[in-house]
Order: structure tokens, then C-alpha cells, then sequence
């Protein structure tokens, strides 16, 4: 009993002690992972902050988006040119999901919207894997100026490892969560958005055109999900099973709440890096691939206590 | 007035002794304060309104009656004893049902449907006999829907039986919530404003079929009402509230008297 | 006129209160049945050669349409949508696989029955949080039981009887002298075993939805607060919604595992299948037993359908009809939703209105 008791409090500790350039590899790791849970819970917070969707199909447009790139540059066209194509192509899915799907379903409960974003997710993998087949694509990762290759340090006679593409990651994702946050508070339509989000009926009064709104907000959506598809494609590769992974931004919300940027950013990091710590360190005990579930109980233990999650907006029922 | 003496109002009516009795009642919503110590009391078999101008925390009022709200402060007290925080189930077990300002009515069922869930509580036959549906808890079935069946004549709403609920116009989702509350068979009636968003055709139906409740099951009615002619026809007591205190407590004429009433009404400084 | 009911009167309560009150629906459920029983064991699906139409379309539909029930109680009926479906399968099958190693001599019938029961049981387990959680913050905790669940299937060896390959296969079993599971189980066995379980279990939902316990899961779906109100406790309609579904499920896994595939590997109950039945419950029709049989046939036959077309009229390859199907299928999701959100059985109820008063155009 009490090595039972031992290995699961003590011993994972003594472990990470013990193997310090280690640990330092593995939080890393996970806050990598972290900050590209983070972007594709962007993506989701964009949307659901402006029209109240929860947008099941944010996964399958970072794949689809990373798809698109690779497959325009593989017929021939030149990197920078099949960016912009593909930047193209989101906006056209934006448009088409406001005006094909949104404005049919202005009044249904959220639970139709929900479902409706999973009929989505279907015709995004259909297409996919029919346009551009359902084999894994390698990410054009120099065409596009992104560094590649790996540094080094040596702490102490230690080893930790940093992969260029991995800090480039986190660079341009801190550059984006920053022009973002720019672009809410000192823009025009950075307002609009807002409004928007606070309250459909009164931005209507005020003449903002909730379609308008929603198309940009879609194609924000759409260009996180480009940029989180190049970096994780660039980091393993781009394939269909992204998507199911994508699932994982599902508890980032929880943690960081629905409507909160800063909150997908401490949520996405805060299950990147558990995630990986609980794998390396007490995976042994329990098994391997507890990454595939940690997430989701962590999540589950918030709904229970916190479900507005850290960041949240409170929900109160009114009678 | 005692609480076991019976009452009798100006046109003669009886009302019995007191069911339900609010005793400084104060409700608070963070830092605003909804209710500030208000008692009344409610009488078995009367219809008593409450009134007040917009946000004077009628709805609220209600709210604590019914037990969905629990006030920070006061205690409430039914049939003679002091009523602990419930959970709304407890409450409707307890007899009291209500409508509400802005229908809750079962959208995916029919008409009959929503008034058969108001038996809910009655229909006991257990879960294998639900399975089977032959033999008791036919039976069962087919005695409630008998009964609601009576509730949906009396409420003449047997024309939409079979419409989902939904695409009713709204003074007949009124009419069939209320049958819906009936079906309850309750001790106490709440209605939030029953007669809201009618014209004089549908209130005066409306009237009709509260005082033919009163009057048929002997229901006790409360209700929060804005027009004050309905108020003066079909109330026996009337409680004025206004800004979360209350006002004046009588029958309609002495209400109707009260100056602070009318100030309030008329949104004199106060 | 074919439709007209005049002449049909419900004289009592109880006749209004029928599954099926008018005449016609009658004479079409005993058709239906006549031709599950009679017809289709002996000559499969005319046009097509008999091992596969029993195979491949007839015995999945009809354990698909079970799960589709299942889910349908929970999503369609309570409200309360989930993703774990497919874990919920497993339960199931893999229950029953160890019944039928801790009772071998016990009727396999009765043991897929019994399966159901551990299914229900983890469900109203992982449905517990829907006491606090609402609409899709409880998609995340379905997702949690569904990768949680997957997990354990490959990492508790006790499941599939520390089988080195990590799957389960299928022992053969007899009722009444049939040969029911196993490699040498007929497919008309298979069938007819499926199909009596699928009307059976079909009876009591049918049952359960009409009644008191059904409608105190449609009022948690309509309003909760007013379900409350009126006396329904959240917790036993929740749960046992989350555990009658469960029921169904579980027993669906079973039978997917013992009378189909023979065999199970931890794919077959992953998240994918979960977004299937879930199509199925919303094309078929949200809150109705009818429309999960539609819905599962059409989800099941439809990608079958268009390969072949495909090939034969038109000379195009299986990979690219597969993924015109799964577009067909999304868009198919997507304008359910906006033009009738109550599906197939819905657009059904319409073309019986037009027979009422066919060949007049109203």
C-alpha cells in the first residue's frame, strides 16, 4: 500500500528531480503543444464570442487549411502565391458558411447550431480527402521562411533541445494573440466584434451588420486556423487525424472558459503542459496514452466546480 | 384579524383562514436589494393580487412564494408551519404550481401533452410497468388523461388538443399553461401576470376562468396583475409593492384609496 | 385517399392512445413485419447476392437502428447530446464477451441482453455530470468517456482475456440447435436473432416514450426549469435517460460484436462511430423511434448506394465516392437542420398529409 501511495505522490516527483534537463525537455514539449492547443481554442473563442456558435468545425479548417496550402504548392504554384490563394479560399468557406448555414439558423437553440458545425466538419473532410487526398502531407515549411533545424543547450552536462519551428511557433503565435488584441480594442470593426458579442439585438440598433461581423469574424477564425495549420503541420506533419486532436481545444475552453482570449491561451497551456508532465511522469504507472484522456477529466472536474472556467463569463438562470 | 378567524369580504364572500404567510421577507441580488421586508399573508380559497408599478419586485415576490428564490432574510410559513428551503420539486409536491410571464410551456408537445405533464407527479405505476404499458399502467394513464381531458373542456381549449403547442397564438399558450397548472390539482395557484399581451376579448375569458377555478376547485389564487380593473373584479386582497417595500395591504377599494398607491402609480417622488 | 382516415374514430382513451391509432399505419407495420420475417430471410434483397445483402446492409442497419434508439432517448428525447456512443458499444460488447467467458453454458441471448445492464449502469456513471452541465459543455464530458473508455478497452487486459492481439473474438454459441454466434452462425440466424431483439427492445421504447417516463425526459428537453417546477427531478430523468440509452447501446455494441462483425478491435468503437450515430439521429429525426429506423438505414445504405452507382454508371473509383458521400452526407446534416429539424420521419408525417388528400394538390 504504501508503494502504492509512494509512486503516485512521491516517486513521479523524485523522478523529475532527479533528471532536471529532462524535465526541462518535457515542460517544453508541453508548452508547445500548449501554445498550438491555444491558437486552435482561439479560433473557437473568436466565433463563439461574436455569434454565440460553437464552431465544432474549427479542427478540420486547420487541417483543411494546411491541406489547401500544400496541395497548391505541390501543382505547381509558388509558396507566398499559394499563402495568399489559401488565405482566398478561407475567406470563400467564411462567406459561404454566413450565408449558406448562419443566416438560415439565426433563431435555432445552439444545440442545432452545434450539430449544424458537425455537418460541416463532414463536408470539410469529404472534400479534403477528395480534392487533395487522404494521404499525410509534408508542410512546405523553408518555402515559407520558417526556420528549421535545432538548438542546443547544455545546462549543467544536461541536454535540452529546441527545435527552431517550435520557438517560431511560439513567436508567431504571441505576434498574432497580440495583433488580435490590437486589432479588438483600437479598431473600427475590432469594436463591432465586440459589441457583437455582448449583444446581438443592441448591435442590430446601433447599425452594425451582424452578417458583415460575421463573415470577418469566420475568416479571423479561418486565418488562425491557417496559421495554427502551418506550424503544426510544420512541427508533424499534416493528416486527418489533426482533427481529432483539434477535439483537444474542447477542454482549453473549459479551463479557460468559452469567451475568454487570455483564457485559451492559460487554458491551451495549462493542458499542454499537464498533459505531457502527467504522460512522462505517471504514465508508467497507469499506462501509456493517458494524453488521450487527461485532458478531457481535467475538464470534467472544472465543469463540476467552475464550469464558467477561469476566465469566464458567470451563468445565471433566470426564471 | 387572527390567523384561525375566517374572513369575510365587502361582497360577501368567504375566505378561510390563512394558508401562507410571509414574514419580513428580504431578498437581495448581489448588491440590490429586491424585497425589503415585506409580510403579508395569503388566505385559503381567496384570489389575492399583487400589485406595483414596473420593477417593484412583484416577480420576485412570486419567486419566493413559489420557492425558487430564497430570501436572505424572513421566514415563510405554509398551513401553519415554517417552510424550509426547498428544492422546486419539494415545492410542487407541497401543492403550489404556477404560470409564468413568459410561458413555459413544452414547445416539442402538444397541447395535451403539456397538460398530462402537469399529473407527472401523480403517476406512480413503476418503471416496468412504463415498459409494458398494458394493465395498471394503462389504466393510469388512460384515468389521468381522463381527467386532463375535464381540465381542457372547462379551459375550452379542445379544438387545439393535438396542435404542438408552439404554433398556438399566444392568449391560447396562456390558456393551456394554466391548464397545465391545473392538472396539478394545486393548493395554491401563482399566476405572473396571466392577463400580459391580451386584448379585452381574451382578459375578459382570462377573468372568467380564474374566478370559475376559484370558484369550481376552490384554488387559492395569487396573482401579479398590471391592469387595475381586472385587479378590482377579481381580487379579494390586494398587496401594493413599489420599490421592493410594500405599500398598502387591503381589499381593492381601500388599496385603490391608499395615497401612497396612487403616488406610486403616478410616480410622485417618494 | 390512399391516407384518409374518415370513418377512423377513437371512441376511447385508450384507443387514442395507440402507437399507431390509425388504420393504414397498422397495415403498413404488418407489412413491414411480414416482410422482415417471411420474405427477407429466404430471398435477402432482390438484385442483390444474399451473403451480402445480409451481410453488409441488413444485419448492421438493423443493430445500427438499436443504437440509433438508444441515442435518440438521450439526444432526441432528453436533450442531453453525446459523443460517446461509440465507447458506450464497447461496454457492451466487451461485457458481454466476459459473460460469455464467466457463463459459458448460459443462453448467448440472454447474456447480450444482460450486457446492457453494465452499459446502463457506466452510462448513468458518466451521466452524472449532467446534473450541472448543460448542452455542449457536456460534449466534453461524453468526450471524456469516450477516450477515457477507448483507453481502457486496449490497457485492461482482463477485458479481452489478455488476448495478446488486444482484440476479442467471438466464441460460437447455440440456442435451440441454431449455431447463433461464431464463425459457422448463418446469416438468417444472425438475422432473424437481430431483428426479434430490434422489435422487442423497439416495443418498449415506443412504450417508455408515450408514457410518463418519456414525457418526463421531453419536458428536461423543453425547459428544465419548468420540468422542475411541476415536480420532475433532474436527477432520475437525467439518469435514467442516460441509462436507458445506455441499455440500448450496450446491447447494440453486443450484437455489432457477436451476430456481426465476430470479432472487435478498439476502432470499431471510436469517436468517428460516435459522429455517425449521431447523423443518424439527426437525419432519422430527433425525439422519434420511427425515424431512427429510418435514420440509421439511410446513413448505413446511403455511401453502399452511391459506390455502386458510382462504379457502375459512371466507372468512378470507391475512395472518391466515399468522400462524396461523407460531403453528401454533411450537407445532408447541414439542411436537415434548416429545413426540418425533425428529419426524415418529419418529411415522412408530410407525404402521409399529401396521401390523405392525394391526387387533389390540397
Amino acid at each position: 500500500m504504501t508503494d502504492f501511495l509512494y509512486s503516485i505522490f512521491v516517486g513521479p516527483f523524485a523522478d523529475m528531480i532527479a533528471l532536471p534537463d529532462f524535465l526541462m525537455q518535457v515542460l517544453w514539449e508541453g508548452f508547445v503543444a500548449g501554445v498550438l492547443y491555444a491558437l486552435i481554442a482561439l479560433g473557437f473563442v473568436l466565433i463563439f464570442k461574436a455569434s454565440g456558435v460553437f464552431n465544432f468545425a474549427q479542427g478540420i479548417m486547420v487541417v483543411f487549411s494546411g491541406l489547401t496550402l500544400v496541395g497548391l504548392y505541390e501543382l505547381g504554384v509558388p509558396a507566398f502565391m499559394a499563402l495568399i490563394i489559401t488565405l482566398g479560399v478561407m475567406y470563400v468557406l467564411a462567406f459561404s458558411v454566413e450565408r449558406f448555414v448562419l443566416r438560415k439558423l439565426v433563431n435555432q437553440p445552439d444545440i442545432i447550431l452545434f450539430m449544424a458545425t458537425i455537418g460541416l466538419t463532414n463536408i470539410l473532410i469529404g472534400l479534403g480527402q477528395w480534392i487533395f487526398g487522404g494521404e499525410t502531407k509534408t508542410m512546405i515549411t523553408e518555402q515559407l521562411w520558417l526556420p528549421t533545424g535545432s538548438s542546443v543547450w547544455e545546462p549543467n552536462g544536461g541536454l535540452v533541445i529546441f527545435q527552431h519551428i517550435d520557438i517560431a511557433a511560439t513567436v508567431i503565435a504571441v505576434l498574432m494573440i497580440v495583433g488580435l488584441g490590437f486589432f479588438f480594442s483600437y479598431t473600427k470593426v475590432g469594436r463591432a466584434l465586440r459589441a457583437v458579442a455582448d449583444d446581438h439585438q443592441a448591435s442590430l440598433s446601433v447599425g452594425i451588420s451582424l452578417n458583415q461581423i460575421w463573415v470577418i469574424v469566420w475568416f479571423a477564425a479561418g486565418i488562425v486556423a491557417l496559421v495554427t495549420g502551418i506550424m503544426w503541420g510544420a512541427r508533424s506533419d499534416v493528416s486527418f487525424s489533426l482533427q481529432i486532436i483539434a477535439l483537444k481545444a474542447l477542454p482549453v475552453l473549459v479551463l479557460g472558459g468559452f469567451t475568454s482570449i487570455p483564457g485559451a491561451i492559460v487554458g491551451g497551456l495549462i493542458i499542454g503542459i499537464g498533459e505531457k508532465i502527467f504522460e512522462i511522469y505517471w504514465g508508467p504507472l497507469f499506462g501509456s496514452g493517458v494524453e488521450g484522456w487527461f485532458a478531457y477529466v481535467i475538464a470534467l472536474i472544472f465543469l463540476l466546480f467552475r464550469p464558467q472556467g477561469l476566465f469566464g463569463d458567470k451563468i445565471i438562470e433566470r426564471v | 384579524m387572527s390567523t384561525a378567524e375566517t374572513f369575510i369580504t365587502p361582497d360577501g364572500r368567504t375566505i378561510g383562514t390563512v394558508m401562507m404567510e410571509m414574514k419580513n421577507i428580504t431578498l437581495r441580488f448581489g448588491g440590490v436589494i429586491a424585497i425589503q421586508d415585506i409580510s403579508f399573508d395569503i388566505r385559503e380559497g381567496e384570489i389575492r393580487a399583487i400589485i406595483g408599478p414596473n420593477g417593484a419586485g412583484k416577480s420576485s415576490m412570486l419567486n419566493v412564494i413559489n420557492g425558487f428564490y430564497h430570501p436572505q432574510e424572513g421566514e415563510v410559513w405554509f398551513r401553519g408551519a415554517k417552510r424550509p428551503s426547498m428544492k422546486p420539486y419539494q415545492i410542487a409536491k407541497q401543492g403550489i404550481a404556477r404560470t409564468f410571464q413568459n410561458i413555459a410551456l413544452f414547445k416539442g408537445m402538444t397541447t395535451v401533452e403539456n397538460v398530462m405533464t402537469g399529473r407527472q407527479l401523480m403517476m406512480k405505476k413503476s418503471f416496468l410497468w412504463q415498459m409494458l404499458r398494458v394493465g395498471p399502467a394503462m389504466t393510469e394513464e388512460v384515468e389521468h388523461r381522463r381527467r386532463c381531458e375535464e381540465i381542457i373542456d372547462f379551459l375550452e381549449i379542445q379544438h387545439i388538443r393535438k396542435e404542438p403547442v408552439g404554433s398556438l397564438p399566444y392568449g391560447l399558450q396562456k390558456r393551456v399553461e394554466l391548464a397545465r397548472a391545473l392538472a396539478m390539482e394545486p393548493k395554491l395557484l401563482l399566476l405572473d401576470e396571466p392577463m400580459a399581451g391580451m386584448n379585452v376579448e381574451e382578459k375578459e375569458d382570462m377573468s372568467r376562468f380564474i374566478l370559475d377555478v376559484n370558484d369550481q376547485y376552490g384554488t387559492t389564487i395569487a396573482l401579479i396583475e398590471h391592469d387595475m380593473s381586472v385587479v378590482m373584479d377579481l381580487a379579494d386582497r390586494v398587496v401594493c409593492l413599489d420599490y421592493g417595500k410594500m405599500l398598502a395591504d387591503g381589499t381593492p377599494a381601500e388599496v385603490q384609496k391608499n395615497q401612497a398607491v396612487i403616488d406610486a402609480y403616478l410616480g410622485v417622488e417618494h | 385517399m390512399f391516407y384518409r382516415e374518415a370513418g377512423q374514430y377513437n371512441t376511447t382513451y385508450e384507443q387514442d392512445l395507440q402507437a399507431f391509432p390509425i388504420k393504414q399505419d397498422k397495415i403498413g407495420i404488418a407489412i413491414w413485419l411480414v416482410l422482415a420475417y417471411l420474405f427477407v430471410p429466404f430471398f435477402g434483397i432482390p438484385g442483390l447476392e444474399y451473403g451480402f445483402a445480409m451481410n453488409a446492409i441488413m444485419i448492421p442497419v438493423l443493430i445500427f437502428t438499436i443504437t440509433t434508439i438508444g441515442l435518440n432517448i438521450l439526444v432526441g428525447f432528453t436533450g442531453q447530446i453525446s459523443l460517446g456512443t461509440g465507447a458506450f458499444m464497447g461496454v457492451g460488447a466487451y461485457a458481454c464477451y466476459k459473460l460469455t467467458s464467466y457463463f459459458p453454458d448460459t443462453n448467448i441471448i440472454i447474456l447480450i441482453l444482460a450486457s446492457g445492464f453494465v452499459s446502463a449502469i457506466v452510462g448513468a456513471l458518466f451521466g452524472l455530470p449532467s446534473l450541472r452541465i448543460k448542452g455542449f459543455y457536456l460534449v466534453v464530458a461524453t468526450l471524456a468517456a469516450q477516450f477515457f473508455l477507448e483507453w481502457c478497452f486496449i490497457r485492461v487486459g482482463w477485458l479481452y482475456n489478455y488476448n495478446p492481439s488486444g482484440a476479442i473474438e467471438v466464441p460460437q454459441r447455440e440456442v435451440l440447435g441454431w449455431i447463433v454466434t461464431g464463425p459457422s452462425a448463418e446469416p438468417m440466424t444472425r438475422y432473424l436473432v437481430v431483428l426479434s431483439i430490434l422489435v422487442f427492445l423497439a416495443v418498449i421504447a415506443g412504450n417508455l416514450t408515450r408514457g410518463r417516463i418519456g414525457r418526463s425526459w421531453m419536458m428536461i428537453r423543453d425547459m428544465d426549469i419548468a420540468a422542475e417546477l411541476i415536480g420532475v427531478r433532474p436527477l432520475t430523468a437525467k439518469l435514467s435517460a442516460f441509462a436507458v440509452s445506455s441499455y440500448f447501446i450496450g446491447v447494440s455494441g453486443a450484437l455489432m460484436v457477436f451476430m456481426w462483425l465476430g470479432a472487435a478491435e478498439v476502432e470499431s468503437f471510436d469517436v468517428n462511430h460516435s459522429f455517425l450515430y449521431l447523423f443518424m439521429v439527426i437525419l432519422g429525426g430527433l425525439g422519434s423511434i420511427t425515424g431512427s429506423f429510418m435514420g440509421a438505414a439511410f446513413i448505413w445504405t446511403f455511401p453502399i448506394i452511391l459506390k455502386e452507382l458510382g462504379k457502375s454508371w459512371f466507372g468512378i473509383n470507391a475512395t472518391v465516392m466515399e468522400n462524396v458521400s461523407l460531403v453528401a452526407i454533411g450537407v445532408m446534416i447541414v439542411v436537415i437542420l434548416i429545413a426540418e429539424p425533425h428529419g426524415m420521419a418529419r418529411l415522412w408525417q408530410i407525404v402521409k398529409q399529401k396521401l390523405r388528400i392525394w391526387p387533389f394538390p390540397h
